[in-house]
Parts: C-alpha cells; sequence; structure tokens
C-alpha cells in the first residue's frame, strides 16, 4: 500500500496527465492562450476530479460493475454542472472565455479514467489524495503551456506587458503564431518531449546513451 | 435551405474552423488511432456517423425539450408556469447531452453487431471509444447552446455531417505523414505523440491559410 504521500504526489509529475499519459487534451492546448484562462480551467477541472473521485469512491460498494461507465458519468456530468453554474454566476467573463470547454469536462478523459482506475477501487480519503494530485498536475501542466503563450505569444503575464524597459518601450515583439492554433501544438509537442527526456534521465540513465545511431 | 448556406457551412468545418486542427476538438483519438491508415479512416467513418446522430438527437431534444418555451414545457407544466419560463437548459445540458450521446453509441454499436456485421467488424472497436471523445460533444454544443445564431434541424445535421469529414480529412492527412515519420531518425524523446503535436502544429499553421475564406457567406 502506497503511502498517502506517494498517492498525492505521483499525480503531479510522475503520472501527469498531459505530458505522460496523453490524456484531456483538448482543454490543454484550448483555453492555454493565457495564464488566467489556464488557472481557470485547472482549477475547475480540479474540483471535477476531486468531487466525482470521492463520490465514486463512497459508492463503490454500491455501483454495479456491469454500468458503472455510465454511473460514473452521470456524477461527473452532475459536478460540471454545479461547477459550470457556479462559473456563470460568480466569474461571467471568465466563463465566456472558456466557452465550450466547461461542458466539455465531462468528456475529459482524465476524469473518467482516474474514477475507473482508482476512485472505484480505493477508499475515500485515498481517492480525494489522488483526485488532489492529479488534478494539481493538470492544472500546473495547464498554466505552465499558457505562461509559456502569454509571455512569447502575447507579451504579457496576466495581462500585463511585461516586455518594457524602464523608458516603456517594447523591447520585444512577441511571436503572435504562439497564441493562434499552431503555437498551442508546437508548445505542448516541445514540452512532451522534454518532459519525457528528463523522466528517461530519472528512470534509466543509461538509456541516454541509445539516442542517435 | 439554400446551396450557398450548405456550402458555408461545408468550408466553415471543413477548413476554416476544423474541429481538430483549428477547435482543438477530438485531439485524443486523433493522437492515439493516427498512426495507421486503416485505423484512421475506421475512426473517422465511426466519429462522422456517431456525429450526425448526434446532432440530429441533441438538436431535436435542445429545440422540443430544454429551451425556455419549449413543446415538453408547455405541455408538461403548462404556458405560464415557472419553469417553462426559465427553461432546463442551465441545470440539464451537460447530463442530457453525454446520456444521449453514450445511449446513442450504445444502440448503434448493438444495431451494427445484429445487422450489418462487415459494418460492425470494420468500425466496432473504434465506436466504445467515441463516447469520451470530445468532437461529439463539442458539435452537440456547438449546434445548439453555443451556436452564433440558430441553426435549424438541417443546419445542425450539416455541421454534424462536415464536422465529421474534417475531422476524418485531418486523420488521413495525419495517417499519411505518420506513416512516413515511421522511417525517419527521430530523436527518442521525440518519438510517437511529440512529432506528430509538431507536425499537427505545422498543418494547423497550413489551416491557418483558410481564414481568409471566413467571409466567404
Amino acid at each position: 500500500m502506497p503511502s498517502y504521500r506517494e498517492e498525492f504526489t505521483k499525480g503531479i509529475f510522475k503520472n501527469n496527465g498531459i505530458f505522460v499519459l496523453m490524456l484531456g487534451l483538448c482543454p490543454a492546448l484550448a483555453v492555454t492562450t493565457s495564464v488566467t484562462n489556464a488557472f481557470a480551467m485547472g482549477m475547475a477541472a480540479s474540483v471535477v476530479l476531486i468531487c466525482s473521485n470521492v463520490i465514486v469512491s463512497a459508492l463503490r460498494g454500491v455501483i454495479p460493475k456491469a454500468v458503472r461507465i455510465p454511473c460514473f458519468i452521470v456524477v461527473i456530468a452532475t459536478f460540471v454542472t454545479m461547477v459550470d453554474m457556479v462559473m456563470k454566476g460568480f466569474f461571467y467573463e471568465q466563463s465566456r472565455a472558456l466557452a465550450i470547454f466547461i461542458p466539455l469536462i465531462v468528456v475529459n478523459c482524465i476524469i473518467l479514467g482516474r474514477a475507473e482506475a482508482f476512485g472505484y477501487k480505493n477508499t475515500v480519503f485515498r481517492s480525494f489524495l489522488d483526485g488532489a494530485g492529479t488534478g494539481l498536475g493538470f492544472a500546473l501542466a495547464l498554466i505552465l503551456i499558457g505562461g509559456i503563450r502569454e509571455v512569447l505569444g502575447a507579451g504579457t503575464l496576466l495581462g500585463y506587458p511585461i516586455w518594457l524597459d524602464a523608458y516603456g518601450r517594447t523591447v520585444f515583439q512577441p511571436m503572435t503564431g504562439l497564441v493562434l492554433a499552431p503555437g498551442a501544438f508546437i508548445v505542448v509537442g516541445l514540452l512532451m518531449a522534454g518532459f519525457r527526456a528528463i523522466g528517461r534521465h530519472r528512470r534509466h540513465p543509461q538509456m541516454d546513451q541509445v539516442t542517435w545511431e | 435551405m439554400n446551396l450557398q448556406l450548405i456550402l458555408q457551412i461545408a468550408i466553415l468545418n471543413l477548413f476554416v474552423q476544423n474541429f481538430v486542427v483549428q477547435r482543438f476538438l477530438g485531439l485524443c483519438p486523433f493522437i492515439g488511432q493516427s498512426d495507421d491508415k486503416h485505423k484512421a479512416i475506421g475512426m473517422g467513418i465511426a466519429v462522422t456517423f456517431v456525429m450526425t446522430m448526434a446532432s440530429f438527437v441533441t438538436y431535436l431534444l435542445y429545440a422540443y425539450f430544454l429551451v425556455p418555451g419549449s413543446w415538453f414545457l408547455r405541455t408538461v407544466f403548462g404556458p405560464g408556469a415557472g419553469i417553462t419560463e426559465v427553461g432546463l437548459l442551465d441545470v440539464l445540458v451537460t447530463v442530457s447531452y453525454i446520456l444521449v450521446i453514450a445511449s446513442l453509441v450504445q444502440f448503434v454499436e448493438m444495431f451494427l453487431r445484429r445487422f450489418v456485421p462487415t459494418l460492425y467488424r470494420a468500425m466496432g472497436i473504434y465506436l466504445a471509444l467515441i463516447t469520451t471523445n470530445c468532437a461529439v460533444m463539442g458539435v452537440a454544443l456547438l449546434n445548439t447552446t453555443d451556436a452564433p445564431q440558430d441553426l435549424g434541424l438541417t443546419g445542425a445535421v450539416l455541421q454534424g455531417v462536415f464536422a465529421g469529414l474534417g475531422f476524418t480529412l485531418v486523420m488521413l492527412l495525419m495517417a499519411g505523414i505518420r506513416e512516413r515519420l515511421e522511417y525517419l531518425n527521430v530523436p527518442p524523446c521525440f518519438k510517437g505523440a511529440p512529432i506528430a503535436f509538431l507536425c499537427t502544429g505545422l498543418m494547423a499553421l497550413a489551416f491557418l491559410g483558410f481564414a481568409g475564406m471566413a467571409g466567404l457567406g
């Protein structure tokens, strides 16, 4: 039985949903045009992930195995609806910016995947930790992508221009392409390769020798 | 529905606002299934089929059940009732759409297995994966709640068809590219998904060229 700490931390780096498992890619590319959007999406998905993991785990003795997937989907859809309504009620501008990607959390493979692979088999507290860790890993990945795209693509950070010198002149011409669709794919592709290079080096240092043949 | 409108929907969904490379929907099957031409075409056909059916069903659900003052609410609760005025959109869109899509996929799978076994053998394995494909849910939302203007049933179904065909087009292009990538000497950390993402990025750049056609209508 892994320790509680391990349950929490494994979702952040080792099994990072986006860069390692490659699940939940659509929001990772679509809403990461700015750090603010990435943060909002990360929080919304994390809340759904934690709540659905806890509820699925609490009901794991009640849900029959044959119909478990539809049951998970209903639980997840319920929390997505709640998050959607809260966002519309309190953060209207933000929910307009994320548009269809808030209701689309319901088809995010990470959430269904965690409910199936972890929540359905483990205790409530462990499922909570797993959900929180996976959610944090997802949110951090989104913020990383969003940060790169906003700083290099729009020249701002959290909406404030940052490439200014002491006299208020722009010292760096932003690469607009990074905010558009192609930039999203290229940034995610490069980050994914980077994560793999680091992960490979950590796990099997000797494998680095067999690179170019 | 005139020809010009049909063409507009077709070009918009195939090229200008392509579901995969411009709207970022359906990326998981796109990356997961595009390493082989046969898989790509099987997945593409299955997705097109389900998207068309889902567009039809969810539009009816939206127009006759969920919107404020819909036929269902008027007959069940009466024309002036509070729930008829508010509608069920906020509360039920996500839950009802995903249930409809999931049961539709299940139904199509059962129907094909029973009546068209050859087609089932060709695309059966992909059908199970489609429930959690965000392109299907995405087209349902873009047809109804997030549509810029009311598309009508025909418009919704056409959008479903062409969005699915756009998905198939990009899947096939990508499968062609990835079959060639097999023979290239790619650094190990780029093998598979990362290099596929970089190629998709370049493809998206090419698709940006279609943006000028946006004002076509």
